[in-house]
């Protein structure tokens, strides 16, 4: 008889909305503690500046600059040099040849996309794998975490300041690219091609995210910056290395046969595509290519029924960037992730000095 | 009675089956210098911790200036200055650069925290040294600038954890002189812990000692000296100091003689 009671309150809306009334001045007292408790304003934008600057002025950042600019103008060049011949061969994508100063290479070195998928992981991971641990073994971190600031500013500033340098450095390339485009072939890019390139900086971003998110989560969890460090480049070796030839060697195993049934290929086809799509440098270059190259309409397996009746030609930006949404969506995912596991593992932590 | 700015009430931390503060009750009273004398791994920097807000106890309370550290946190740290045992700074900024981040962590303008900055370093005495990089001080001076540090915010409580480890003799005379200065004229409440008896002795006017963890005794010298030997002088006329209290406690050896008891 009890039970049934309870359950009535349970689906009664009276219930729920004493319930709310109850909740509601709860959280707003949490908050305004949380509020009347916070830092002073304006602590967090001094964290982010000065850790900023420390990016800046670090060697490590500038060797690291230098080294993807000098990527950047290499790739710019080989692709200005070899533009030419695409121009003039009158493919169905013509008139988005300015995106091929990302996408075109003439062999001696590879594109630009390519280089950055590379070259991006290493990146991210510098910029993080010594965020807390440094600041531990010198001693910074207690004093830091005695002063009137919550504790999570500093994490988040690490964070939010390596995200800037990251978004101004990216930036500044994809501009540099334009700007020697426009000045080598004297032809503006339309909005479209534009946008494609914008969504294109701001995917890297994401990626690059992705790494230091990583790397920040090594920094809290290992004591030593070179353990953190080659932890980060162990997993980006083994997705970049092993983990390709892993999935090759599953892949072979379950091969079909020539002559199976359309539906077991099909679902082998699936499978080999799901295998990949685990790699977050998968996700990137698939998001990559089919963002800077219009005429890519599809990334899994197709069949000849979903073909037909295709008119092979260049897809809007909307359309691209539809295709790409996994992949976008799994890498901002797994960037949140690394973030979170960071910030768990740095907010329990007890911090002693040294 | 004006409330205690420090007060613990059966504070207990531990870790796993390690009991590293056991059943802590402690008054600090406004304005003094209290000293918490133990070996090292007795607790002492894991209860500084629970102080600050910057470790949960396990049980007990705590209160710091009437605020409670784990649900207010920031409002303590905003009162309370603690220079952890052997403080770092920012090696590749300049002594003066470094205490303006930290001005300006407190909510201080860029201007505001320069002069206030220069200001607390000219007090520890290291005015002629603002432009050298923190990474070239030398221990004493580093501590000097911790203290600085410290004193930005104008705190109502310094905690001092093991200050004076590594510096030579006439640093730490300084040392302790600036500290009973702060106390004196500004009022400040001191937490001072050391394994050091003598310079508790030199500074401190309240001492708890501690050991494993447990509180066993505390209150100034003279009347700890009287609970133990009844009577403040020894059979040779000499006053009994705070070494024979804590060679007392000691006794049986749980503590050798370079106080090198530990977990």
């Amino acid at each position: 008889m009890k039970t049934t009671l309870q359950q009535n309150r349970f689906f009664s809306a009276a219930y729920w909305k004493e319930q709310l009334r109850r909740l509601i001045p709860a959280v707003k007292r949490e908050f305004t503690t949380f509020r009347s408790s916070g830092a002073a304003p304006g602590v967090f934008r001094v964290m982010v500046l000065k850790e900023m600057s420390d990016h800046i002025r670090s060697w490590r950042v500038v060797i690291l600059m230098a080294i993807i600019f000098l990527t950047c103008v290499g790739s710019l060049y080989t692709a200005l040099s070899s533009i030419g011949d695409v121009v003039k061969a009158g493919s169905s994508e013509e008139e988005f040849f300015f995106l091929k100063l990302f996408t075109l290479s003439d062999g001696s070195l590879p594109p630009y996309f390519v280089f950055i998928g590379f070259l991006g992981p290493l990146l991210g991971i510098s910029l993080g794998f010594d965020a807390i641990n440094t600041e531990q073994n010198r001693g910074t971190l207690s004093r830091l975490l005695a002063q009137p600031i919550p504790r999570d500013y500093v994490i988040n500033a690490k964070f939010t300041a390596a995200l800037l340098v990251i978004t101004l450095l990216f930036f500044l390339l994809s501009f540099l690219v334009i700007g020697a485009g426009l000045v080598a072939l004297g032809i503006p890019p339309t909005p479209a091609e534009f946008m494609r390139i914008l969504s294109f900086t701001l995917l890297s971003i994401v990626y690059v995210a992705l790494w230091l998110n990583l790397s920040l989560y090594f920094s809290v969890r290992f004591r030593q910056p070179a353990t953190s460090a080659l932890s980060g480049i162990a997993v980006w070796l083994f997705f970049t290395v092993f983990y390709p030839l892993i999935a090759n060697v599953l892949i072979k195993a379950a091969a079909p046969s020539p002559y199976a049934t359309g539906r077991s290929i099909y679902l082998f086809e699936r499978f080999r595509f799901l295998l990949m799509q685990v790699m977050p440098n998968e996700l990137f270059s698939q998001a990559t290519s089919t963002l800077l190259m219009p005429s890519v309409r599809s990334l899994g397996p197709l069949t000849m029924e979903q073909m037909q009746g295709a008119i092979p030609g260049p897809l809007p930006l909307g359309q691209s960037l539809l295709l790409v949404w996994p992949q976008l969506t799994g890498l901002i995912a797994l960037t949140m992730i690394c973030f979170i596991l960071s910030y768990l593992a740095f907010m329990r932590r007890e911090i002693r000095s040294r | 009675m004006e409330e205690a700015t420090i007060v613990t009430r059966n504070l207990t931390k531990k870790y796993g089956d390690f009991t590293a503060v056991d059943d802590l009750t402690l008054e600090i009273r406004r304005g003094e210098v209290f000293g918490l004398l133990g070996p090292n791994g007795a607790g002492k920097s894991t209860t500084i911790l629970m102080l600050m807000g910057m470790t949960e106890p396990t049980s007990g309370s705590v209160r710091v200036c009437g605020l409670d550290p784990v649900r207010q946190p920031i409002e303590v740290k905003r009162r309370v200055g603690y220079l952890p045992e052997d403080v770092g700074f920012y090696d590749d900024l300049s002594g003066l650069d470094n205490l303006i981040y930290t001005a300006r962590l407190n909510g201080l303008s860029e201007h505001d925290a320069r002069s206030c900055a220069l200001r607390q370093m000219e007090r520890v005495g290291l005015a002629e040294e603002t432009a050298k990089k923190a990474g070239k001080y030398s221990r004493g001076m580093r501590q000097r600038l911790g203290l600085a540090d410290v004193l930005l915010r104008n705190p109502e409580v310094i905690i001092l954890d093991e200050p004076t480890l590594g510096i030579d003799p006439s640093g730490i005379r300084d040392f302790l002189r600036m500290i009973v200065t702060l106390s004196r004229e500004e009022g400040i409440t001191v937490l001072f812990s050391s394994h050091h008896l003598h310079q508790v002795q030199q500074v401190c006017d309240r001492v708890g000692i501690f050991v494993k963890g447990r509180l066993l005794a505390q209150g100034d010298i003279a009347s700890l000296a009287r609970q133990l030997f009844s009577g403040s002088t020894s059979e040779e006329g000499r006053e009994y100091g705070l070494e024979d209290i804590y060679h007392r406690y000691f006794e049986g050896g749980t503590v050798n003689e370079d106080h090198t008891a530990t977990k």
